[in-house]
């Protein structure tokens, strides 16, 4: 039986509201919100937290391979799923692939992983789904975009929902697009594209995969759908003749359309409620469709503890202004600090990959300190090169001391700066990130974050950070 | 081992005035803190037999040799972050005790003031860079975790211990505006510095040192030869210089409201000097002030009284000229300056003119001077490059 064994997700903690995207513009305000990354995360960060939340119950030796889908890739070259099997502390021996250009690459790329279980060329697969799409200031799609993450373990044991069957076209339909260089995506007239696209293409692929699987649309307790937005999604249920209790909520109000990551997000929200037994209709739309017939088994039972969609949501922090926002996209040109720019080097980020991507401290095999970064020589005993690496990527921990630099040369500065010494040993000398300044103390519990530090040199430097204990 | 106690003198001192200098270079400063030094000593240039100077910024030896248009002498470049003046005075002491060298001259001095931004320099660093540890951190950053865990161990509210720091850059403005060779000449009040701008929390604008232009020289010899120079030479009594491995950031033992390597470093000056009370047996302490906290935490790491007892003594004025362990009396590195590489050396200024009686603004004149503390540390909390320094009459 091959199938879903976990699935996790990620919402960034911070909000932008409609309304202080009206407020910007001097347009009348809408309620609701969509999530939007902090200055230091990207594809490549959510994805990583996506992940983990999935494989928060399996030892990380067991993942055969990661398939990362995104259409907002922080590299055109250079992969992403190697940096977040490396951050996720995988093995090495493992295919990691990415898939791209498309709202559907996760839905392909969910595809690619059960054909690897099926042929028995994987036993465990993590898809990982992200996106942090751009939108043009003021226009329609500032309203809708959104920024998150979904995974999905892919397994041929402990599935907790089987896949009953699946259905796939494409469609030679250009609706939006972005060629290299394009900081923005452009759309051809927004009636052609829906009339002609997302109210006929799709409607009319659903029907044909369930003439494919023997069925009828009602025999479906869920049905998952993507719609750009959140009157797209409506007038796509009339079409369908779905019941409103059928569809699943779409939290374009709380959360935004997340592009690739949008319909495993919601397969996600939808299995966080699911009972055993239960049919979920998970459907994809773009260049074409991807359509999965899926029940829910005993094993749902099993996946405890996520922090998947509902936790998320309920973690979050208004961002205070829509300067803010531009500033962490990076959208506006702010002053040049006179300051050189931080220094970088890829040799030395290559040397340290363990304890920088993969956050590996020491321990001393003489007296047993846990140190990091990784020593050669113990600071207990001196004891030369008798060490064990061990992750600390998952170990939480007690805020020691901080400070709030304010002058730091940072996209959104006060940096806070800390001093925090984890559970069962080992102290880790970091910045605390997603904070609240005003609400920081000694003895603030602390759990490790994988963020891009800074982008000196050219490329990406990534790293962990801290945080509150998230939820 | 033996104790370099009253083996080397101090017969000739140097200083420039330190500040925002934007009409003098390096060479400039150079220049005018050693002829200050020659006249002071009445040595001439040619009698020199090996100099060291001490910079952070500053590349080897013939950065003092060219301006000085030394004749072809042993010049050695110090740099050991905020020590770098003491282990340069250090250096050229051990030489004069070993007589390999019978006169020396060691200059201390910084140009912080070319790069076009406010701050140190960025390449003024106790870590070795990283790409990505410890991102965002700078001077005021890393001293900041220890003034917010010691407000954190004692139980000071974050007004009481604000306020404490407070007090002791009150008590340093008050005491640099009266020194006419130092940079920031200007009272402040209580109430200012409580409501300064945050540089770093908890520390604001007054909790910090400013970035200084300056340099300072010393000429030395041997004790027995001093007399030939002048009556009121001074003699050194003794030097501890520690130098930690670093674990703060990394073992969770360290405390951050201690120094450790201050701790160490006057253990070993008391020892060779032969002190056993310091509160008792030193007149003033020219110590490390580059915030207020690292003042507050200095004072007891040197062993001037208990753990977490300082804010008693600043309260009371102990610290202040009046008191009875004057701390800081130049100004400190508060507001007289720090320039990294002059400061070893500028501290040492103000304890030999306030034991010779020639203090700048008579004012600031303390009595009976005998004993002397001098204290430099560079790095950072759980990294320090520490040195300490007694100095007296004869």
């Amino acid at each position: 039986m091959i199938g879903i064994s976990s699935y996790g997700a990620y919402i960034p903690i911070y909000r932008l509201t409609q309304k202080e995207i009206a407020r910007a513009w001097g347009k009348r305000g809408r309620g609701g919100e969509k999530a939007i990354c902090n200055s230091d995360e990207d594809s490549i960060t959510m994805a990583v937290e996506a992940a983990l939340d999935c494989i928060a119950d399996t030892p990380r030796e067991e993942v055969d391979a990661l398939y990362f889908a995104s259409t907002t890739s922080p590299y055109l070259e250079k992969q992403s799923a190697s940096i977040i099997a490396t951050a996720c502390d995988l093995r090495e021996d493992i295919v990691t692939i990415d898939f791209g250009n498309s709202i559907r690459a996760s839905t392909n790329a969910f595809q690619a992983a059960l054909n690897a279980v099926a042929a028995g060329t994987a036993k465990k697969v993590v898809v990982v789904a992200s996106d942090c799409r751009i939108a043009p200031p003021n226009s329609l799609y500032e309203k809708m975009y959104g920024d998150g993450a979904a995974a999905f373990m892919i397994s041929d044991s402990d599935v907790a929902v089987t896949i009953t069957d699946t259905y796939s076209m494409t469609s030679e339909f250009m609706d939006v697009w972005r060629k290299p260089g394009d900081l923005y995506p452009q759309m051809w007239e927004d009636r052609f594209v829906s009339v002609e696209g997302i109210q006929k293409i799709f409607p009319n692929a659903i029907k044909m995969a369930i003439e494919k699987f023997g069925t009828s649309i009602k025999d479906f307790d869920k049905v998952i759908y993507f719609a750009p937005d959140s009157r797209a999604h409506g007038t796509l249920g009339n079409l369908l003749g779905l019941d409103a209790e059928k569809v699943q909520d779409p939290m374009f109000g709380v959360m935004g359309n997340t592009g690739t990551a949008f319909s495993p997000m919601m397969l996600v929200a939808a299995l966080e409620q699911a009972k055993a037994g239960a049919k979920i209709l998970w459907t994809n739309y773009s260049d074409g469709c991807d359509v999965y017939s899926l029940k829910v088994e005993d094993g749902i039972s099993n996946i405890t503890g996520r922090r998947g969609i509902q936790n998320h949501l309920e973690s979050k922090m208004i961002i205070p202004d829509y300067g803010k926002y531009l500033l962490f996209r990076n959208l506006i040109q702010v002053e040049q600090r006179r300051e050189p720019d931080h220094p970088t080097a890829i040799t030395m980020m290559w040397r340290e990959t363990n304890q920088l991507t993969r956050l590996h401290g020491c321990k001393c095999n003489n007296c047993g300190t846990i140190q990091y970064p990784i020593q050669r020589v113990c600071t207990h005993c001196q004891t030369k090169d008798d060490f064990a690496e061990i992750r600390l990527s998952d170990k939480k921990g007690a805020l020691f001391t901080y400070s709030i630099n304010e002058r730091a040369l940072a996209i959104d500065p006060p940096v806070v700066l800390c001093i925090v010494d984890l559970d069962g040993g080992g102290r880790f000398y970091s910045n605390i990130t997603d904070r609240d300044p005003e609400n920081i103390e000694v003895g603030t519990r602390l759990e490790m974050t994988f963020r891009k530090i800074h982008d000196a040199g050219g490329f990406h430097n990534y790293f962990w950070k801290v945080r509150q204990i998230r939820c | 081992m033996e104790s370099i106690k009253d083996k080397v003198a101090i017969i000739g001192m140097g200083c420039t005035s330190f500040g925002e200098l934007w009409d003098k270079d390096e060479e400039d400063l150079i220049i005018d803190a050693t002829y200050e030094a020659y006249e002071d000593a009445g040595v001439d240039s040619k009698e020199i037999q090996a100099a060291w100077v001490g910079t952070v910024g500053g590349m080897c030896g013939a950065c003092l040799a060219s301006p000085l248009k030394l004749d072809y002498i042993p010049v050695s470049r110090i740099e050991n972050a905020c020590a770098t003046g003491y282990d340069a005075i250090r250096s050229a002491a051990f030489a004069i005790a070993s007589k390999s060298v019978d006169l020396a001259l060691v200059v201390g001095y910084e140009k912080c003031k070319d790069e076009g931004y406010g701050g140190l320099p960025d390449r003024y660093r106790a870590d070795k860079w990283h790409p990505v540890y410890g991102y965002g951190r700078s001077g005021p950053s890393l001293y900041a975790l220890a003034a917010t865990r010691y407000f954190h161990r004692y139980g000071l509210s974050r007004e009481e211990g604000k306020r404490t720091l407070a007090k002791i850059s009150v008590k340093s403005h008050y005491n640099g505006a009266r020194n006419p060779k130092a940079h920031l000449k200007r009272v402040i009040t209580l109430e200012q510095a409580m409501n300064a701008p945050m540089i770093a929390w908890p520390l604001g604008l007054f909790d910090c040192c400013g970035v200084t232009d300056g340099a300072s020289a010393m000429i030395m010899c041997r004790e027995e030869d001093a007399k030939n120079y002048r009556d009121d030479y001074i003699t050194i009594k003794g030097f501890g210089l520690c130098v930690g491995p670093g674990q703060g950031k990394i073992n969770t033992d360290y405390d951050f409201t201690h120094w450790e390597e201050t701790v160490r470093a006057s253990k070993f000056a008391y020892q060779e000097a032969g002190i056993k009370d310091p509160r008792k047996e030193i007149d003033m302490v020219e110590l490390h002030d580059c915030f207020s906290i690292a003042e507050l935490i200095a004072f007891e790491s040197l062993g001037l009284c208990e753990y977490g007892h300082a804010k008693e003594d600043i309260d009371s004025g102990a610290i202040t000229q009046d008191g009875d362990i004057p701390v800081n009396l130049s100004g400190g590195l508060k507001s007289f300056g720090h320039p990294v590489g002059a400061s070893g050396g500028r501290e040492v200024y103000e304890i030999y003119k306030q034991i010779q009686g020639k203090a700048e603004d008579p004012s600031r004149q303390l009595q009976n001077v005998r004993m002397g503390l001098a204290h430099n540390q560079g790095g950072h909390p759980g990294k320090f490059m520490c040195a300490v320094c007694l100095i007296g009459a004869p």
